[in-house]
């Protein structure tokens, strides 16, 4: 009995659901980017499953760019993370005074 | 298997190349300029204008590059000329407002060509590799320019705010596009049209539609995933919020075109109806809360989200003159937008932040034509003829009325009407109100260019439309139209 | 048989890090959970026949993209500014000398290239098996241009990230 394609598609979706829900639950900054991080590679694991049922390698190169991506808004996201932090030494996305969240 | 590349190719991505070198080149100026230098400015206008003379070849090309990766055709030729006007007028009224900032120069103007060149991949992507991969390169430049201005903690907390929300709709969208994909075997959008017709059935392709429509929905800032809008545009410093509010809402609309018109024709009653919905709330929600706001920077962020309700109903209509004004409204709304936040950066002083509404207050005696070009983009975005914010909006209506949406365009006019209430507002502020606080209002050369060029287009555009339109529709005749129109009937 | 237990084990560690990073209180614990969760998925890409995807990502998510959040995190958590920065002078003559060398050797390359046409026929089938080979032909082919995007996007993140946290500029 091989797992099939429904079978990664389900975990994916699963992954995908737990990553959203963290996004909606937590109210640490840095929690709600790695909850993200788990929707991405939910999606990841889409690209690739779906890829290998099609017996092509492009959905291995797409998994590659949002790697690329994945990479470009960590960075960003920090920096943007270390410069809140440095204007008030909290991360909670409530403690935001001069805008309503 | 996709085939290959080859080096033509890189002759019709000659406008990419030419702004990446801008780019470029900006940064490398950066250090060999003295500190303080306008001439930084000179030389992002520069790269700007080469782009634009690269462009010119390009008139009637009508081909896909990189086997099916990008189109170059008239649609993105439209759009890429809208992103880079923008981005010009985006510098002109940046170079004032930077100094008074005390911002470094060099990277705010790298990464507006940067978040330029994203605009250009995303409006010319029709595979869904090449449109996210621009859409991030947009995304990306914008968070960082959102929190450009870092001892002001709104500016900081706006890039948060974008950040946070941009980077969980694009998983959203990607999520989208990974079912898109599987259930298509490609990624090129028109090899996906054909693919999935007879699964309009199909559930999951119904949430992968779902998927991306919300996905999109948070770029444009649509209702109910506009929540991020107000606070990014108050916050972010105000050229960038000018950029973001007309470059990036122009290109995903562009992008919404094209994932929508080519690559999902066969879903289009499933899309239209979310649209029509979409469209709907989203016009009246921006319009009522706009009605309460003192800030003007958020009074124009509530404006811009029932605007992108109006643009909507141009995609609902799906045919070539529905897009094809779709794109005009685009255009108009880069003028009138542009021109508006222009003025409040002139009101921008080294002692008034001046984006509030009591700020305004007797405009019309300490700087008549500043108060004069306020009104006439007030009046246009509000529809008023003759500015061009009218004939855009007519036709718009008109299109919706043509694919028979009547009840559609019913509503828009009657939002039209109540948006004129807060627009008005801030015109008597302007007019009939005492003299408010604060140092003469003064404008610079560069502002000034800006605010001429704003003026003018929303005038010209306003009486002599008709050239505009036939190039608009020839442009939207180039996007897979006609097979939608096909598909329907 | 094999393969469907390998499945189901890998899914219950990736479901079960998973709701551990979105619930746990301690955000260091958090990340580490995180990193065991992208190590299972890489497991995953294995069994999907995707063996160079599965080192790309516990090359660049376990080893890169979590230790910034770890590094992140713990500088956040110390409560306590770092250590204010020396600009050493800066040695603006062998940059620029450095940087005409590297642009020298671009143009060397470009002019060579030129002399061969076309990079590859379109259409023609992949002419090498395996799949490192077949991930890095198609990058370097058919996906070539979103690449090269993706190096600026990559550029634009590197020069944001050094704005943005840089204390002064």
């Amino acid at each position: 009995m091989m797992p099939t394609l429904n079978d990664y598609l389900v975990l994916s979706a699963i992954l995908f659901a737990i990553g959203t829900a963290g996004v909606f639950v937590r109210r640490n900054l840095i929690t709600i980017l790695l909850s993200i991080e788990i929707m991405l590679n939910a999606v990841n694991l889409t690209f690739v499953a779906f890829g290998r049922a099609l017996g092509a390698v492009d959905g291995q190169i797409l998994v590659f760019f949002v790697m690329t991506v994945a990479a470009a808004e960590a960075a960003v996201g920090l920096a943007i993370v270390i410069d809140l932090f440095r204007h008030r030494e909290s991360l909670n996305p409530d403690s935001f005074a001069s805008l309503k969240w | 298997m996709p085939p290959g590349i080859s080096t033509s190719d890189f002759y019709y991505i000659l406008p990419e190349l030419v702004l990446t070198g801008g780019a470029l080149l900006v940064l490398i100026a950066d250090v060999l300029l003295p500190r303080g230098s306008k001439a930084l400015a000179w030389v992002t206008l520069l790269a700007i204008g080469a782009t634009i003379a690269s462009l010119v070849p390009f008139g009637s090309t009508h081909v896909e590059v990189a086997h099916g990766l990008l189109a170059v055709d008239q649609f993105a030729l439209f759009f890429k000329i809208v992103f880079l006007g923008a981005a010009a007028l985006t510098v002109l009224m940046s170079v004032r407002y930077l100094e008074i900032e005390g911002a470094s120069p060099g990277e705010y103007y790298f990464l507006i060509l940067c978040a330029t060149l994203g605009m250009m991949i995303m409006a010319g992507g029709i595979d869904l590799l090449t449109i996210f991969i621009g859409l991030e390169t947009m995304a990306v430049s914008f968070y960082i320019l959102a929190g450009f201005i870092k001892p002001n903690q709104r500016s900081n907390e706006a890039a948060v705010k974008y950040f946070l929300l941009g980077a969980f709709s694009l998983g959203i969208l990607l999520y989208g596009m990974s079912i898109m994909y599987g259930l298509s075997g490609t990624t090129n959008l028109r090899t996906m049209a054909t693919a999935f017709v007879g699964q309009e059935r199909d559930p999951r392709l119904v949430l992968a539609v779902i998927l991306v429509v919300a996905g999109l929905g948070f770029k444009i800032a649509a209702v109910p995933f506009h929540m991020w809008a107000p606070d990014v545009y108050e916050g972010a410093p105000t050229p960038v919020t000018a950029f973001l509010s007309v470059g990036s809402k122009a290109a995903s609309f562009a992008m919404l075109l094209r994932i929508f018109l080519e690559g999902l024709p066969s879903m289009s009653a499933d899309w239209r109806l979310m649209f029509e919905v979409l469209a709907i709330v989203t016009m009246t929600i921006g319009n009522l809360a706009a009605l309460t706001q003192t800030n003007i920077k958020r009074m124009l962020a509530y404006s811009s989200i029932a605007h992108a309700g109006y643009i909507l109903i141009g995609v609902v209509a799906g045919t070539p003159r529905g897009v094809a004004a779709m794109l005009i409204y685009l255009l108009i709304y880069a003028f009138m937008q542009l021109g508006a936040f222009t003025i409040i950066i002139i009101m921008r002083r080294q002692d008034v932040v001046g984006d509030e509404l009591k700020d305004f207050s007797g405009l019309h005696i300490r700087h008549p034509f500043a108060a004069f070009a306020m009104l006439l983009f007030m009046l246009s975005l509000g529809g008023i003829p003759p500015t061009a914010g009218f004939m855009g909006k007519f036709w718009l209506f008109g299109a919706a009325i043509d694919a028979g949406y009547v009840r559609l365009a019913v509503i828009g006019v009657l939002n039209s009407a109540i948006s004129l209430y807060y627009y008005i507002r801030l015109v008597v502020f302007m007019y009939l109100k005492p003299q408010g606080a604060g140092s003469p209002v003064t404008t610079s050369p560069s502002l000034g260019i800006a605010l001429a060029v704003a003026v003018i287009g929303t005038i010209f555009l306003g009486v002599y439309p008709r050239l505009l339109f036939d190039l608009a529709e020839m442009s939207a005749r180039t996007l897979g139209v006609a097979a939608v129109t096909a598909a329907i009937r | 048989m094999g393969q469907a237990i390998a499945f189901y084990t890998l899914a219950a560690f990736i479901l079960g890090f998973a709701v551990l990073v979105v619930t746990t209180k301690d955000t260091v614990h958090s990340v580490l959970f995180l990193v065991l969760d992208f190590l299972f998925v890489a497991a995953l890409y294995v069994l999907l026949d995707a063996p160079f995807l599965a080192v790309i990502q516990v090359l660049v998510y376990a080893g890169g993209i979590v230790v910034l959040y770890l590094f992140v995190v713990m500088l956040v958590n110390l409560k306590r500014p770092p250590e204010a920065h020396h600009d050493p002078h800066r040695r603006t003559k062998l940059g620029l000398f450095l940087a005409v060398a590297v642009l020298l050797e671009l143009g060397a390359i470009a002019v060579y290239q030129t002399t061969r046409p076309v990079l590859s026929v379109p259409g023609a089938p992949m002419p090498v098996t395996g799949n490192t080979e077949q991930v890095g032909w198609l990058l370097y082919t058919s996906y070539l241009i979103p690449f090269e995007i993706a190096s600026m996007l990559l550029l634009v993140a590197m020069i944001g990230a050094i704005v943005l946290a840089k204390r002064e500029l």
